[in-house]
């Protein structure tokens, strides 16, 4: 108990530390990233040989290398070549060909832990529809969808290009707010969505809203997207909006449930598809933005070589442990 | 007070990354609040979305009566708190596993069954119907010809009514490789998910925390 209570002392220490004591961003230089890449790649190597002599490592030296592998590219100077997929290139382009004026619906359904894989996509899919004058309306079928919405919207409409629009709330850009009731939402937004959203995020009515006064159903909607971490997500908005009302939609999904929104790309039923962390910054490439998706693929792609790593040990030192068990059994 | 929200989102986050470590009272504490809180926000947000703005507005402002029918059912299933008529609650259940079987029924044969079996049935040498063979690029008749022959050997690899030998065998074997394979892409694509997640909160804590990323 003594142990573990400095240990939370000098957490607490470091942290005050860091806080008040180094104000500044840190950066390392090219040369000094290099050398850091060089020197935990030499540890992996040596911890390499060390199993395939038999002594291996415990899990928190696993947990340590993905730590220090996802932190310390924060600091690095060094760019990853971000190569932009079919899907991706479908999605932006489906966005390009409408006319300025056209209603996109967004719907945001997922909270702020699936925000670091979607929020750079949201804030990549406003400033695109913002820059070329298409109305978005915006809703929830996650409680706290329509806030991540709040805060994408807001970080755009403070970019300078936009600002410059003098976008006006109501007019450019509305937000429903959440609504109860998962794909049943949906299916009545099909006949009536005023029915589902009486009034917005702000409480306003809907026939007030001068930009969804005349949106009576999906019928009226040019094109929707889909910001989706689970249950209600795409599959419900493939389901029924697509298949039902013939909603043209494309989806920007968390990593985890993006393999099984593949079907539904190639059978047209999506228009284009934006695959966790990966597609956020492959959209954010060809959309000409350098957003959080861009900035944190260095990190993702320093973890998986970790993990990468790991797995080649592991499977070493479980083939090696194997073999020594055999010949302790053969003796 | 930002600054204290972002102190107690710290403090919060090292807590339930500190199990890593092992298992502690910072932990606990930290698993203890996420979860209250989660339940105390979900309590709330249903009761002012569902109770509240449907149920209580929809009848004193809208005369929506038939509503009725649902706060009954919806109040039969807190019967299974009372023991001796708990069976009542089986009414409201049954409706409900009734009701979305029905709406998931035509959904999924839909969009999962029939458009998908259309798509999988379609020409391997030519990107549409009528052309003439060799007409699609090559990487379009490669993943053509992987979609196909993973399809019929994935789906010979669940055939259990004959024994896997021989050519039948082969095609099982073949067909358990391309399963492998989807689920080998789909825990790559979840391994990347909860790296992402990571990267998001220690952007938190070197960014927004500490001020130290640029």
């Amino acid at each position: 108990m003594k142990k573990e209570f400095l240990v939370y002392l000098g957490i607490l220490v470091l942290a005050i530390i860091f806080y008040f004591v180094i104000t500044e961003p840190v950066t390392f230089s090219p040369a000094v990233s290099l050398i850091i890449i060089a020197l935990i790649a030499l540890i992996l190597i040596f911890i390499f040989i060390r199993t395939i002599q038999g002594s291996f490592v415990g899990r928190r030296t696993v947990f340590t290398f993905v730590a220090i592998s996802v932190v310390l590219p924060f600091f690095m100077t060094i760019e990853q070549a971000i190569r932009t997929s079919p899907e991706v290139q479908a999605l932006y382009a489906a966005v390009e060909e409408l006319k300025p004026g056209a209603k996109v619906l967004v719907s945001f359904d997922y909270d702020p832990p699936s925000a670091p894989e979607l929020q750079p996509m949201a804030e990549t899919f406003f400033n695109l529809c913002l820059e070329r004058d298409l109305n978005v309306i915006i809703m929830g079928l996650w409680p706290q969808g329509p806030q991540q919405a709040e805060l994408a919207m807001q970080k755009i409409l403070d970019e300078p290009e936009i600002a410059a629009k003098n976008l006006e709330y109501g007019v450019d850009y509305v937000n429903l707010g959440f609504q109860v009731g998962n794909e049943f939402v949906i299916q009545r937004m099909g006949d009536n969505i005023a029915s589902m959203f009486q009034t917005d995020y702000y409480g306003t009515p809907y026939d007030s809203l001068p930009l969804v006064r005349n949106v009576r159903n999906l019928s009226n909607i040019d094109f929707s997207f889909n910001l989706s971490a689970g249950y209600p997500g795409t599959v419900e908005w493939v389901q029924v909006a697509v298949d039902r009302y013939g909603v043209n939609l494309g989806a920007g999904n968390t990593a985890v449930q993006a393999p099984q929104m593949y079907p539904y790309l190639r059978a047209g039923q999506l228009k284009g598809l934006l695959g966790g962390l990966n597609g956020a910054a492959e959209f954010e490439k060809i959309a000409g933005r350098i957003g959080k998706g861009t900035k944190f693929m260095v990190s993702q792609s320093f973890s998986h070589v970790i993990v990468i790593a790991f797995i080649i040990i592991g499977n070493a030192a479980y083939f090696l442990g194997e073999k020594r068990r055999k010949q302790k059994a053969a003796e | 007070m930002d600054a204290i929200g972002l102190w107690i989102g710290a403090f919060l986050t090292l807590g339930i990354i500190s199990f890593l470590y092992k298992d502690n009272p910072w932990y606990k504490l930290s698993e203890a609040i996420f979860v209250g809180v989660s339940a105390g926000y979900w309590f709330i947000t249903l009761f002012w979305d569902s109770i509240y703005s449907k149920f209580y507005i929809g009848i004193t402002d809208k005369g929506d009566y038939y509503l009725i029918v649902g706060a009954i059912l919806g109040f039969l299933m807190l019967l299974r708190l009372v023991p001796k008529i708990g069976w009542i609650s089986r009414w409201p259940l049954s409706f409900i596993v009734g009701a979305i079987s029905g709406f998931y029924l035509i959904n999924y044969f839909s969009s999962n069954v029939m458009r998908q079996v259309a798509n999988t049935v379609m020409p391997l040498f030519s990107t549409e119907y009528g052309q003439s063979l060799f007409t699609a690029p090559i990487g379009t008749i490669v993943a053509n010809i992987i979609v196909a022959g993973g399809t019929f050997t994935g789906l010979v690899y669940f055939f259990f009514s004959k024994e896997h030998k021989g050519a039948f065998g082969v095609t099982a074997r073949i067909g358990i490789w391309v399963i492998m394979i989807t689920f080998g892409a789909t825990f790559g694509y979840t391994v990347m998910s909860r790296m992402s997640l990571l990267i998001g909160r220690m952007d938190f804590i070197f960014g927004d925390w500490l001020g130290l990323i640029k």
